[in-house]
């Protein structure tokens, strides 16, 4: 069964035809990666996967599920996470408070009134034993906004890895990066649980074949080829967007 | 979180001074100052509810007075021709505030920026309306003059200034402990991450939708509570109490004291009550000073007080 | 038969004086994403400055043009010396246009007492005309002319002007606006000086049949929001036909259920909101 699968998705904002007809199936386990130029739809074609956005047309599964008509926050509970390509973080709480309120989600403690958020100490280890993993723990009392943007965009990932999702979505999690930043994140890319099923928006080519066991390329609101990194590599249409496009 | 400890001892103090220094005021009072007290804990009441909408949830609203008239007229009307007792008519009053907060919240929470100022500015209007409008009932223009205090017990009348100190004392005590107690709950800080972001919440599985209502009927009921504390004050109400120059007058008390930080709107309404008093007092063009009042918050302290304190502390700290 | 007739030409006069008001409030957003609760006093200032022209030149235009000059004037000295300093700051915003709402109306009633006032119709339209077997009163179908001529000549700058093609970059994107070379912040003085100048002429034409009284700031301010809430925020169309709505459920709600005339435009607003949360035409 596949993980995740959209059958002929479309968007249409307004008369102008952002996504056409997109079919794609990622098998459980699978670390799948969506290339394209800007403008080619990856992320209007993400905001349909997680309910950001309805869609226009099309049907959209999890694990054989209809989701098609499901809120995002309704999907996020079924195994659905994600990460931001422009960072999206809770920029006035501190870098603890933006975890514990990711561990915290889908708990019916969140409906608490007047207990204190520090009485759930259990949710205070979890979250400590999160920082440590992630080598954070340094910066857990720092507001959001005051990290560096690297940092940032591991708060993120790791917002989105806290619940343990089935299915992660990663928007250009390497963009704006540095260098050794770029190593570092597709380290901790490489070091995601195998089981956990993968789609990525990705930009740069090499991280992709780096990353990905198949990949898909978009091309102005339509997917026009799939397969595994060879085939894109020989694929003449992709070498012409892209020669094209530089 | 990591000023817990700190934050802790500044509550523990406020109150171990506070405390004492309320209670005594009776003492020290005329009934005229102590009324004027009684009015600034009212509105501290009523703002900071509103603070809760804004300051920690960031959903500006404009029509928080609805709730506020509401449960005003309910109690007034009760206590007038039914005679009901304080103990039912209280409760009564709430439940109308809270089912009217669920019913614009409803309508207003499809909507969010200026949509979400704008209708909640006119459903507080069709508040108003009724109050003006349907005079068989309300009043109209000329509103409810007499409505009586209750008396809690057979002893204890609220007719005795002081004793209706202490009775608003408590109350607003109570509402603001809760409050407090509601920003640092689990419950607060889902508020937090929605007016920091409420496409992460969604992604992370929050229901937005369902916290926001909730805080918009909670942030109503607390409302609606000053409002029934403000109906006996004057033993009176008119359709002032829910027009739109009142919910605007309470979103200038939260950002004047600092949106979010729920003491900040405390002192902002005891110091725009106080302001009004004394400005009201020496010329009748008063509403046209608090309009400079409202541009220069505007211009020179959009993040009220407490905005204004975090700088100076910043700047010092450089140096 | 009549009654409706008179009825809906009344309601349609009304509408199309909420048209006036509710196109400038729609542009003013739809480029600047300013909320202006000032517009209900522009409208009142408009009529009150119109009033005293009428009193000592006894001219009607010299009426229109004093009210409308008077709030342009105040409309460019609050663009450029108050809302642009503190841009897309939404809060501020709203408390500094709160602030001179009260300042207005506070002014209002210091020069003009708290006695309503009725501007007098121009001598063209003083009388009623007959009409369909019974008479009418021309100044109304006037108005709906020329809400009707204001309507298209604004969908014509709209769309067939050089300065409406910039303000459709500018309400598209800022940024992208200002890349394109144009003068953005000229650009903003001009729609929030021109939207206090469709105000006022909707206070001065409106004099003659509303009237101007202290707290019509108020009330139509609410009617303005309410005519956008239902055509949505930052579109013409929607003010033409929220403004004709409004003014047609407003007059019938007043004739039918004076006590509650306020839930016929309520009602249907509610319903608007449930089904389409940013108003007929409204962008999401």
């Amino acid at each position: 069964m596949s993980a995740l699968s959209a059958q002929g998705v479309s968007k249409n904002f307004g008369g102008v035809q952002a996504l056409s007809d997109i079919s794609l199936d990622v098998p459980e386990g699978q670390r799948r990666v969506i290339i394209g130029p800007n403008g080619a739809g990856k992320t209007t074609f993400f905001n349909m996967l997680t309910g950001t956005f309805p869609v226009s047309g099309g049907r959209i599964s999890l694990f054989g599920q209809d989701i098609t008509q499901l809120p995002a926050n309704e999907r996020a509970n079924l195994g659905l996470a994600r990460t931001f390509q422009i960072t999206n973080l809770f920029s006035r709480l501190t870098v603890m408070e933006n975890l514990l309120l990711a561990l915290q989600a889908g708990t019916s403690g969140a409906y608490s009134l007047f207990r204190s958020m520090r009485a759930n100490t259990a949710l205070f280890q979890r979250a400590d034993e999160l920082l440590e993993h992630w080598q954070l723990t340094g910066i857990a009392s720092s507001p959001a906004r005051e990290i560096s943007y690297g940092q940032q965009r591991q708060v993120d990932l790791m917002l989105a890895m806290s619940r343990n999702p089935k299915v992660l979505l990663l928007d250009e999690p390497m963009a704006g990066l540095s260098a050794a930043e770029v190593v570092r994140v597709s380290g901790m890319i490489h070091e995601l649980p195998r089981e956990m099923t993968i789609l990525m928006i990705e930009h740069d080519m090499d991280v992709a074949f780096d990353l990905a066991d198949r990949i898909n390329v978009f091309h102005q609101g339509q997917m026009i080829v799939e397969g595994n990194a060879d085939e894109i590599r020989a694929h003449p249409q992709v070498n012409e967007i892209y020669l094209g496009a530089d | 979180m990591n000023t817990g400890a700190s934050s802790h001892r500044s509550i523990i103090l406020t109150v171990a001074i506070g405390l004492p220094l309320m209670l005594a005021l009776p003492f020290v009072l005329t009934p005229y100052y102590l009324g004027l007290v009684v009015k600034m804990m009212i509105f501290a009441l009523f703002a900071m509810s509103l603070d809760l909408l804004i300051g920690y949830t960031g959903m500006a609203s404009l029509g928080h007075a609805a709730y506020f008239g509401i449960s005003a007229y309910t109690a007034g009307l009760l206590a007038l021709k039914l005679g009901w007792s304080f103990w039912i008519a209280m409760p009564a009053a709430l439940l109308l505030s809270g089912v009217v907060a669920v019913v614009f919240g409803m309508l207003a929470l499809r909507t969010r920026g200026s949509y979400f100022l704008m209708i909640t500015l006119a459903l507080s209007q069709l508040a108003w309306g009724i109050a003006f409008g349907w005079r068989s009932v309300t009043g109209g223009d000329d509103g409810l003059p007499n409505v009586p205090r209750p008396d809690l017990s057979a002893t204890i009348s609220l007719a005795d200034g002081t004793n209706f100190y202490y009775f608003v004392l408590a109350f607003v005590s109570i509402g603001a402990l809760l409050m407090f107690r509601i920003a640092a709950s689990p419950f607060g800080y889902v508020l937090r991450g929605i007016r920091e972001s409420e496409t992460r919440m969604l992604a992370l599985g929050y229901n937005v939708w369902r916290y926001k209502l909730a805080v918009f009927v909670i942030g109503g009921l607390f409302a609606g509570l000053a409002g029934i504390l403000y109906v006996y004050l004057n033993r009176f109400v008119s359709p002032d109490y829910i027009h739109v120059a009142r919910s605007a007058e309470v979103l200038l008390m939260v950002i004047l004291g600092g949106a979010g930080t729920l003491a900040g709107p405390a002192i902002g309404a005891a110091l725009i009550v106080l302001l009004e008093n004394v400005i009201s007092g020496f010329t009748e063009r008063w509403i046209m000073i608090m309009g400079v009042i409202y541009l220069a918050v505007a211009l020179f302290a959009p993040n009220g007080m407490a905005g204004l304190v975090r700088d100076f502390r910043r700047k010092r700290g450089r140096k | 038969m009549n009654f409706w007739i008179i009825q809906t030409l009344n309601g349609i006069s009304f509408g199309m004086l909420l048209f006036l008001l509710a196109s400038g409030l729609s542009l003013i957003y739809g480029l600047m994403k300013i909320l202006n609760l000032t517009h209900g006093s522009f409208y009142m200032l408009g009529g009150y400055a119109g009033l005293v022209a009428v009193k000592y030149t006894g001219s009607f235009i010299l009426a229109v043009l004093a009210g409308c000059a008077c709030v342009t004037i105040i409309g460019v000295v609050m663009e450029r010396f108050f809302l642009r300093r503190l841009h897309l700051q939404e809060m501020p915003q709203t408390l500094l246009t709160f602030g001179f709402l009260f300042i207005f109306s506070d002014l209002a009633m210091l020069i003009w007492g708290s006695n309503p006032e009725t501007l007098p119709k121009p001598a063209l339209f003083e009388q009623s005309i007959p009409l369909l077997g019974t008479f009418y009163p021309s100044y109304r179908l006037f108005i709906i002319g020329f809400g009707l001529a204001v309507a298209m000549l604004l969908w014509w700058v709209q769309e067939g002007t050089r300065i409406g093609a910039m303000i459709r970059a500018g309400v598209d994107n800022e940024e992208i606006a200002r890349a394109l070379g144009i003068n953005v912040s000229l650009l903003f003085t001009l729609v929030f000086a021109f939207g206090a100048f469709l105000a006022a002429l909707g206070g001065v034409m409106g004099g003659p049949i509303v009237g101007v009284f202290p707290g019509a700031d108020f009330e139509i301010m609410l009617l303005g929001f309410v005519v956008v809430i239902i055509g949505g925020l930052g579109s013409l169309k929607g003010a033409l036909v929220g403004g004709l709505a409004v003014g047609l459920l407003d007059n019938f709600g007043k004739v039918f259920f004076p006590e509650f005339a306020l839930f016929t435009i309520f009602a249907p607003m509610a319903l608007i909101l449930a089904v389409r949360p940013t108003g007929l035409f409204g962008r999401e």
